[in-house]
Parts: C-alpha cells; structure tokens; sequence
C-alpha cells in the first residue's frame, strides 16, 4: 500500500512503501542502471539511460522515449549510503525546477524494507503544477468537482 | 478556461498566511475579525487574503446575520485530494514494477 502526503507548510511530498526485499536489494534498484530503466517506467514509456555513475557525488541523465518523443532527466548522486539515498533531479524541459529527493531504506526484518521518499522543490506552485500533472481524466473530474463547488450547490 | 481556474485555487493556497487562514476554518467558522487577530497586519491586508481565497472559491461568507463570517469551501480541498490520490496511484504503478524487478533480481542472485 503505498502512503503520500503533501506537507502543509513546505513544498514537499512524502511516499511510504514496503517492499519484500531486503534494503541492499532495494538499493542496487535504484543505483544499477539495467535495474532502474526495468521500473521507472511509466508503462508507455521506454527509458534509456545515456549517462550513470552512481556513485557519492556522481551524475546521471536518463530519456524517456515514446513514439520518437523524448522527455531527459538529469541530477545528481549527492550521496549514496547503505540506508539512505540523496539525490537532486530535474526535467530538462524546465532547468530552473530542481527537486531535492531523499530515500530512506528501513529494514524491517523478515526481508522486508520500507522505502520513504521525500522530494522537496522550490516552490508551492511546483508541486502542485507536478501534482497536477498526467491527469486528464483527473483534471476533468476536478474540474466538474470545482465547477459543482463554484456554483454553490457542493453537499 | 479550465486550467486557469484550478490554478487560481493553487494560487491561493501558495501563500503561507492564506494556508494558515485555511487550516484554522478547518476547525470552524470565523469572522474577519478573529482570523485576522494572530497576525500582525492590518484588517485590510486580512481582507485582501479573503478576496483571493474567495475568488479561488476556497472560501465564501455567506450573507447572514452581522457579523459574517467566513467558511471554508470543503469542495475545494477535494480537488487537492483528488490530485494527491492520482499521484499516489501513479507511485503505487511505479512500486509495483518494482516489486517485479526486485523479484527477478532474487532469481537472478545466487546465495543464501
């Protein structure tokens, strides 16, 4: 199950989730660049990484592909610790939004690990235009929602 | 235009003072006066964060007895449960193809 929440006083949203495998695993997911093109996904999307040193104070850059577009993301390895990810991430449609992501790997014993995740950015309204973002349908039904709710007659 | 009015209600919920206008209707009603007590502005600038939140549809002051107070739309913090529910769907997709890679990997590893 996975949690989020979006912090009400700082620009940052937070994910909880378990995992059946053991924190080294987990990690290695997230640092060896074969693993990470397997999941980052999303589904419609092919991912090829172009550039990857993970290691503290590394680099890397990655291109989404779909039907000959292109989406690259680039940041940094800032730290890697058995326990801890700390890494910076950007979209290079947008240069000047750049997020600050922390994972933390807890061992839960039984081998399993939960992953939190924090991803702060520079602003409220990043997060929120991030929040908002791949949902069509979402924005339809928040919309008719809004639109309920601007002429007054939301229960 | 669609967009233009979801982001005015970000807009309005960007500013610390209108969140925390935001977070004390959340217990209740109040009138102007009360919510503009804790802080160190004048009554003019309290009533320009209103209009915002008001525009936005954040918030209405329903016509009623002197003084009216001010209510919180809850339809409006729907919408940002909706956008937090979509993303938190979007995360689990993204868990769950690890959950697959990550089993792989067991296959994959020899050892204990």
């Amino acid at each position: 199950m996975t949690h989020i929440e979006a912090d009400p006083h700082l620009p940052i949203i937070r994910i909880t989730r378990e995992f059946r495998a053991s924190p080294a695993r987990l990690l290695r997911a997230h640092t060896e660049p074969e693993l990470f093109a397997r999941w980052i996904g999303p589904d419609t999307l092919q991912t090829r990484v172009e550039h990857w040193d993970a290691r503290t104070g590394g680099s890397f850059r990655y291109v989404s592909v779909r039907d000959g577009e292109e989406w690259a993301f680039r940041g940094c390895f800032h730290e890697i610790r058995p326990d801890r990810l700390v890494q910076t991430f950007t979209y290079e449609g947008d240069p000047d939004g750049v997020a600050l992501n922390t994972l933390w790997f807890d061992e839960l014993g039984e081998g399993r690990t939960r992953l939190r995740t924090q991803s702060l950015v520079d602003s409220f309204e990043s997060r929120d235009s991030w929040l908002k973002s791949g949902m069509e349908v979402g924005l339809q039904d928040g919309y008719r929602k809004l639109e309920r709710m601007l002429s007054n007659d939301a229960g | 235009m669609l967009v233009d009015t979801l982001s005015r209600t970000f807009a309005a919920l960007a500013d610390p003072t209108r969140r925390d206008i935001v977070a004390r209707l959340s217990a209740g009603d109040a009138t102007v006066n009360q919510l503009a007590e804790p802080y160190a502005m004048s009554l003019q600038a309290v009533y320009k964060h209103l209009r915002v939140l008001e525009e936005a549809g954040v918030v209405s002051r329903p016509a009623g007895p002197q003084p009216r107070s001010v209510r919180l739309e809850l339809g409006s913090l729907d919408l940002m449960d909706g956008w937090l529910e979509q993303a938190r769907r979007r995360a689990e997709e993204r868990y769950q193809r690890l959950d697959r890679v990550l089993a792989e990997m067991e296959d994959e590893e020899p050892g204990p």
